[in-house]
């Protein structure tokens, strides 16, 4: 018989309890009998696993088998005769159950308890057997108790965690009825190399492993579906709320997570009911100086803030702004919007600093991050957008991860890189740190910091010198391919060699394995962007991906990994001085002309200053007043002493945030407002999807939401606005921008998550861009040649080591948030200095000793942590700590083209304390 | 100014405890040192693990947290994918932090069945009491020596017959390794005996792998590590599967009982290489692991020496041929927990479909035999299938290389025709009982096999005859119970042996035996318990442990009631 073309999906058809059943393909017996209705008790099964068949509780009889087998693993076959339910199935089945009963201790530790579950269904009680001796529970870890006695070692937490998460923490050690679920050698939870990102929590099914906190023991008034407020990454969650507060976070299958968190967004939600939240207007006590004086204490706002009503710190706040605007126009002010808020929020901002306040002085943590990056995208090929998501890394034969700590900071994507490597993907790692995911890494290049251009190069060179090309691709979609050919000439592998410190022919082998893949991507992070060469680096990646064509299809491409949770979507917004949304130039006058037209309004034609020009702009007293919403530049910014000052300089400071802030103490007023948790609206990911968070509980106090501040704060400089939902916000803001036309309010609201560009309703979004054509004015990628431009401060004698900043898996940006997450701050609570062993005993530091660092610029103390991911000479800060704030440290100089400061490399010493 | 204040306890441990510490744990840089200049220039692939754990363990005697920690970053494994390896087997001691690491010698004393009838526990309780501080003592599953019952292992030294006395005398003199065998057939003497000849002619197309696969097939050369798959049938299914294809060679000998593989390997080694060149010739196979326990040094190194040779003197075009230690695992000897472990895993069984001929080592279509189903090859083809099928008695066809212990005159390995009898085996081999013992019952295939009375005593022992009695022949090793024994205490003997070598994964085996085990160790047994725990084990169990370890349970209460104060069953 011919195969019914019809039909592409040939089904089996078996026999299951005397009824002829019709199983998918690839189906097993188990999940086609639950989904035709029959149950079938199982237990190291679950969705989202490999099945691994060991708990035996799903055990069927197939009619000419010797013994029975496990429905969990085995695939029906087209006649096949299977019993669920018959004595012999049962008899094994309540079997199972029984002795894993027998071993169970009285109290469950959650109220899903599926042994329970399964127990009560097929009537199983009071086990027969005499109890193991059961061991010990382990509550050395914040986030999570181990209670093995509840244990039924049936892997799903091992394979959750080295499986899904590839963390490979958890371990099956011992055997026979010893066999134990162990964490490292054997080691206490807390002491291990746990990275807390509960997936073992949310795989296991009694409870043996649950949240410290005790809420799997709690039912949930209700469950609110949102997304996670920290990094690009955007995992959907559900927020598990009881009495308006909420208890616990878990993984929602969103496209990009499936169901994962990290540590931050399943442990990090309890900063809303810190006792430091501010839930009143404030503004500054007559005569208390603005700084970071002995008035300034995020504990007791009163020393340096007196308590006020709404209206009367409105009225403060928008006749302080007035004034200025009076007085100077809109050259005196600017406004930092946040890429922690939603797309509304960016949106409005950006809308009410350039209509009511008519300048472009307007900018975010963009500016920090991924400037040089977009500088280089934009001039390359014209889109700042990722051209492939993360999760195409499974279509990828090889992926480079450059100047990027994946693990660490956008945790659950590198979860994907590692399962593309678990399934034979080659890793590519360039780096000057051996980070985590340097062990799976088919290659890694430490490169000494600060020379990405003269490796990259040296990749080009060879590229381009054996002949790797792709040269159709080069022909049709690409230009100056020729400069490119002529400036890389100078940079063989051979010459590069002591300047990078890879040995040529290793650079040979990478550039051959990335040229000739099926598919080849490229992730870059921080370590990239952050160098006055930022945006050099990033020409050489998209030269790279240009040259040998890999880009365009999946598993190909640049996909600049976002920080924050908005960052992508507040750019996309126009929160930058020199776009409207879309990246509309505002020097263009056919946008100019058209966004004067949609806002009604007169706009400024030039592009206004950046962050760090702005506070520049503050010192030499042009500008006079701001408006910041959710941003902290008093810890984030290069060269805090400086940034600082100018902070204090200002005439008026309006601040809207949750806590006070670092940049609070320089603030005027201070009005309170909402964490994410707390509100309606979108946020766009690294992958350019835009996904919907939802509002799951009530603010505390009198504060007020985000997006309600910054409209009142409109209207009280005297603009019409009237929005009432954000949707309508939404609504106006998808009119100005073509990208998301086609994800209309009511589809985030049905489907959570859409990938844009998205043209229509009907369009399920481009997940790979640039598959015919780039979008620039001739539709060809542009080819820049980098020359090495060195780091701007380079060690001498004085300051002899080179200090690299970044962040801890655990904190989030200046800490605002997760250092006042009661887990997250248990598992990180002191600032630290990473160095290199040997480093550190030169010194003669103890581990944990404390130390002092200092640069041209400033110093801090902070505790000794030596860390064989750090060459010798080379020092890591964290930047999250306001007590040892690492950006006292850093080198204000900025990127030529993204304005980006060179957070990444500068001269510094250490000294024990 | 102040610092936020968030949970006190936890912030303060870790202010004290850990500010100067990533998280996990820190490689040493000196055990790191070490670790690399032991494992030298050695491939540092991961299925190499555990050979490279046996290095650290031979070297400093056990395995610290700490080169543990440093074998796994030189290895790039994490630290439990290296720690969940060295502590399934029992012959790795980690020791962590605080911990006490052994004495410098440890003495194993067997006490499996055939010892423990010839008096084990005694002769572990006099060496605990005489030995001192110095020695560990260490109760072990059988080490294939069961004809020489009681044995103890002094390092790798092994005492036939121990006394308290003889032990002592070992000890003292400071014997620690395992003698080699005095007249092993080397590979001069073999190859001047016609030895490769039989290989010679296949490769030069004078006999063809179909000729040869032809004749396995028309005889009863069976897979001899118990399962008792045809040889030939074996071979023509390998010969169909997709390249590349492996061949994996089963020296995991760990059956209570079971000693013939130790005897062929150090007798006659080359015997069995032929046979593997041949298979691998005719399969097209790419590479031989030859997988031995760890009990056996002298096979290991036997078979080194034997490889060698073959590889320097021979001038074959060898598929590439690695030989394998194991590391104290009686569940290894599954074929496809053997698989497991020579990637460098943790020897738990797969599951099945896919067979291991299908999906099996290193994810390739894998040849997996007994080393002696191998052996017999050469034999076969060149005396032919009717003198191999007419060596049979009682209707039966072939031959069988018993492994006798127990309470006879004269046990050890006899070649004995398939079908014979417990009694005739006793009477023609075995030159009858112990004096003052009388025939009471009979393990027919080691502790797995179940347990018969003497009055099943004429009952041909082959393949495929047991099957009724709830027993299997599996690898041939009998232990003769006498009257001075109670099948009770053998069926507990085993089921601790089971429950000691359970991989653990699955329910049925890893919480049946040990349930089996803490009934039955009441002397009062529940039959009720313990035939519901037998029939779900049986029938639920992952791999044929499991499966198999309610046989000596269920042969109690079929045969031997009268131990159990009840009614013989009709």
């Amino acid at each position: 018989m011919a195969a019914n073309p019809d039909n592409i999906f040939e089904t089996i058809e078996f026999t299951l309890n005397g009824q002829s059943i019709e199983a998918l393909p690839d189906e097993t017996i188990l999940q086609a009998a639950q989904r035709t209705g029959t149950e079938i008790p199982h237990l190291c099964y679950t969705d989202g696993l490999r099945a691994d068949g060991n708990c035996r509780a799903c055990m069927v009889e197939i009619d000419g088998e010797r013994v029975l087998a496990p429905s969990c693993c085995r695939n029906p076959t087209p006649g096949m005769t299977v019993h669920s339910d018959n004595e012999r199935a049962q008899k094994s089945q309540k079997m199972v159950l029984e002795l894993l009963l027998s071993d169970m201790p009285e109290t469950s530790y959650t109220l899903d308890n599926e042994l329970m579950y399964w127990a009560d269904k097929l009537e199983v009680k009071n086990p027969r057997f005499k109890p193991r001796h059961q061991p010990a529970a382990d509550l050395s870890h914040p986030a999570i108790a181990v209670n093995l006695d509840a244990c039924i070692q049936c892997t799903r937490c091992l394979r959750a965690c080295r499986e899904s998460q590839v963390n490979d923490v958890i371990g099956l050690a011992q055997r026979g009825h010893h066999a134990e679920i162990v964490f490292d050698i054997g080691d206490p939870m807390g002491d291990s190399s746990c990275v807390a990102c509960g997936e073992c929590v949310a795989a296991c099914p009694t409870g043996a492993l649950s949240n410290a906190s005790g809420a799997h023991q709690v039912e949930a008034d209700r469950k609110v579906d949102s997304v996670c407020p920290y990094c690009g990454v955007g995992c959907l969650l559900t927020y598990h709320v009881k009495d308006d507060k909420i208890i616990r976070v878990e993984g929602r299958d969103g496209p990009a997570n499936f169901s994962r968190l990290c540590v931050k967004g399943r442990y990090g939600f309890d900063y809303l009911y810190h006792p430091h939240r501010l839930t009143k207007p404030l503004i500054r006590k007559e005569g208390v100086p603005k700084g970071m004086n002995e008035h300034f204490d995020p504990a007791d706002p009163s020393k340096m803030f007196r308590e006020a009503s709404w209206e009367e710190a409105m009225e403060l706040a928008t006749s302080g702004l007035k004034t200025i605007l009076d007085a100077q126009g809109g050259s005196g002010l600017a406004g930092f919007g946040s890429a922690k808020g939603s797309n509304e929020e960016a949106y409005l901002f950006q809308k009410l600093v350039r209509t009511g306040f008519g300048t472009n002085n307007v900018d975010h943590c963009t500016r920090l991050c991924h400037a040089s990056s977009v500088a280089a995208l934009l001039e390359g090929i014209g889109s700042g957008a990722v051209s492939n998501q993360v999760e195409d890394v499974q279509h990828a034969e090889v992926f480079m991860v450059i100047g990027s700590n994946p693990t660490t900071n956008h945790p659950v994507a590198a979860t994907f890189m590692k399962n593309a490597i678990n399934n034979g993907k080659k890793l590519i790692l360039m780096d000057p740190r051996s980070t985590q995911i340097a062990r799976h890494a088919t290659y890694h290049l430490q490169f000494n910091a600060s020379t990405d251009v003269s490796l990259l190069n040296s990749m080009l060179h060879v590229i381009i010198e054996e002949g790797l090309t792709d040269d159709k691709f080069i022909a049709e979609r690409t230009t100056d391919f020729e400069e490119l050919k002529a400036n890389v000439t100078d940079y063989s592998p051979e010459k590069m060699e002591s300047v990078t410190g890879i040995p040529a022919e290793t650079v040979r082998e990478v550039a051959r394995l990335f040229a000739t893949s099926k598919g080849s991507m490229i992730f870059w992070g921080m370590g990239i962007s952050q160098h006055i060469h930022g945006t050099d680096n990033s020409r050489c990646l998209i030269a790279l991906s240009m040259i040998t064509g890999q880009c365009g299809r999946p598993g190909t491409g640049l996909h600049p990994l976002r920080g924050q949770n908005n960052v992508q979507g507040a750019s996309d917004a126009g929160l930058i001085p020199m776009v409207f949304p879309d990246y509309q130039r505002v020097d263009n006058p056919e946008a100019h002309a058209w966004f004067s037209d949609y806002w009604k309004a007169e706009l400024d034609d030039k592009p206004g200053l950046t962050v760090v020009e702005i506070m520049h702009a503050v010192l030499e007293g042009q500008i006079k007043g701001m408006y910041i919403m959710g941003e902290n530049p008093a810890m984030s910014d290069p060269n805090l002493n400086h940034a600082r000052a100018a902070l204090a300089a200002l005439d008026h400071l309006v601040l809207q945030d949750i806590f006070l802030t670092e940049t609070a103490a320089f603030a005027d007023v201070i009005l309170p407002a909402s964490g994410w948790a707390e509100k309606d609206g979108t946020v766009s990911n690294t992958d350019r999807r835009v996904q919907l968070g939802r509002a799951a509980v009530p603010m505390p106090g009198e504060c007020r939401q985000d997006l309600w501040i910054i409209r009142d704060i409109g209207k009280g400089i005297g603009l019409d606005w009237n929005y009432e939902h954000v949707s309508e916000v939404y609504d106006e803001m998808r009119g100005a921008m073509d990208s998301i036309k086609g994800i209309t309010w009511e589809r985030l609201n049905e489907q959570s998550s859409v990938t844009y560009p998205c043209a229509d309703e009907n369009d399920p979004g481009q997940s790979v861009v640039f598959t015919e054509d780039f979008p620039t004015a001739n539709g060809r990628a542009r080819l820049v040649a980098a020359r090495v431009v060195p780091a701007d401060e380079q060690p001498d004698d004085e300051f002899p080591m080179i200090l690299i900043t970044g962040r801890q898996l655990e904190h989030w940006h200046t800490g605002s948030m997760t250092r006042r997450a009661s887990i997250l701050d248990a598992i990180e609570p002191v600032p630290v200095v990473y160095v290199n062993q040997h480093d550190l005993d030169n010194l003669g530091v103890e581990a944990g000793g404390e130390i002092v660092a200092r640069t041209r610029r400033g110093e801090i103390k902070a505790f000794a942590r030596p860390d064989g991911a750090l060459k010798q000479g080379e020092v890591f800060i964290p930047f999250c700590y306001h007590e040892a704030a690492a950006n006292l440290l850093t080198n204000e100089a900025l990127d030529p083209f993204g304005k980006i400061p060179e957070f990444k490399f500068c001269a510094i010493k250490l000294e024990a304390a | 100014m102040a610092q936020p204040e968030i949970n006190p306890d936890a912030v303060d441990k870790r202010k004290q405890g850990s500010r100067g510490k990533i998280k996990g744990r820190i490689v040493d840089l000196n055990s790191l040192v070490e670790v690399q200049n032991l494992l030298g220039d050695a491939s540092r692939q991961h299925d190499l693990l555990i050979e490279h754990l046996h290095k650290i363990q031979d070297y400093y005697g056990h395995l610290s947290a700490a080169h543990l920690t440093a074998l796994a970053h030189e290895m790039r494994l994490s630290t439990t994918e290296v720690y969940e390896v060295a502590s399934f087997y029992h012959h790795f001691d980690v020791i962590r932090e605080g911990e006490v690491a052994p004495p410098p010698l440890t003495v194993r004393v067997c006490e499996s069945v055939s010892c423990e009838m010839a008096g084990s526990n005694e002769l572990i309780d006099s060496l605990k009491a005489s030995l001192g501080d110095g020695v560990r003592i260490q109760p072990v599953p059988c080490v294939g020596r069961c004809d020489k019952a009681p044995v103890a292992v002094v390092r790798q030294y092994t005492v036939d017959n121990a006394t308290p006395d003889s032990v002592k005398a070992a000890v003292d003199a400071g014997a620690v390794e395992q003698p080699m065998p005095e007249n092993s057939i080397d590979y001069d003497a073999y190859r001047a005996d016609g030895g490769y000849g039989l290989y010679d002619r296949l490769l030069a197309g004078d006999v063809s792998g179909d000729e040869i696969i032809k004749t396995l097939e028309g005889t009863q050369l069976r897979g001899l590590g118990g399962a008792g798959f045809p040889v030939g049938r074996k071979w023509g299914i390998l010969r169909d599967q997709p390249a590349p294809r492996m061949c994996a060679i089963n020296i995991d000998e760990g059956e209570p009982g079971t000693f013939k593989d130790r005897y062929y390997m150090l007798s006659d080694p080359h015997r069995f290489l032929e046979g593997m060149l041949i298979a691998a010739e005719i399969i097209d196979i790419e590479a031989c692991y030859i997988y031995i326990r760890d009990e056996y040094p002298s096979v290991i190194e036997n078979l080194k020496i034997a490889v060698d040779d073959l590889q320097q003197k021979s001038g074959y075009d060898l598929p590439h041929i690695e030989i394998r230690r194991g590391a104290g695992a009686y569940i290894c000897g599954e074929e496809s927990a053997m698989i497991e472990s020579i990637e460098g895993k943790r020897g738990m069984p797969r599951l099945r479909p896919p067979y291991v001929a299908q999906v099996g080592l290193f994810g390739h279509p894998t040849l997996e035999h007994n080393c002696e189903s191998l052996f017999w090859v050469r034999d076969v083809i060149e005396k032919g299938s009717e003198w191999f099928d007419s060596q049979g008695r009682n209707g039966r066809k072939g031959l069988r290389s018993f492994s006798v212990s127990g309470r006879v005159n004269k046990p050890g390995v006899h070649l004995a025709p398939a079908g014979i009898t417990i009694r005739e085996l006793i009477e023609e081999y075995c030159d009858g009982m112990l004096d003052g013992h009388k025939f009471y019952g009979y393990f027919p295939g080691g502790a797995s096999g179940g347990i018969l009375p003497a009055s099943l005593g004429d009952i041909p022992l082959d393949f495929d005859t047991l099957q009724e009695y709830g027993c299997f022949i599996g690898s041939a090793a009998v232990i003769v119970l006498s009257d001075q024994d109670t099948a009770k205490q053998a069926a507990l003997n085993s089921l601790r042996f089971f429950a000691h070598e359970s991989c653990g994964q699955c329910t049925p085996c890893r919480v049946g035996c040990e349930k089996a085990v803490s009934i039955m160790e009441t002397g009062d047994w529940d039959i009720e318990q313990l035939q519901d725990l037998s029939t779900v084990m049986i029938d639920a169990s992952i791999c044929g442990l499991g499966q198999a370890a309610p046989n000596p349970i269920q042969s109690v209460i079929k045969y031997f009631p009268h131990e159990l104060g009840i009614e013989e069953q009709q």
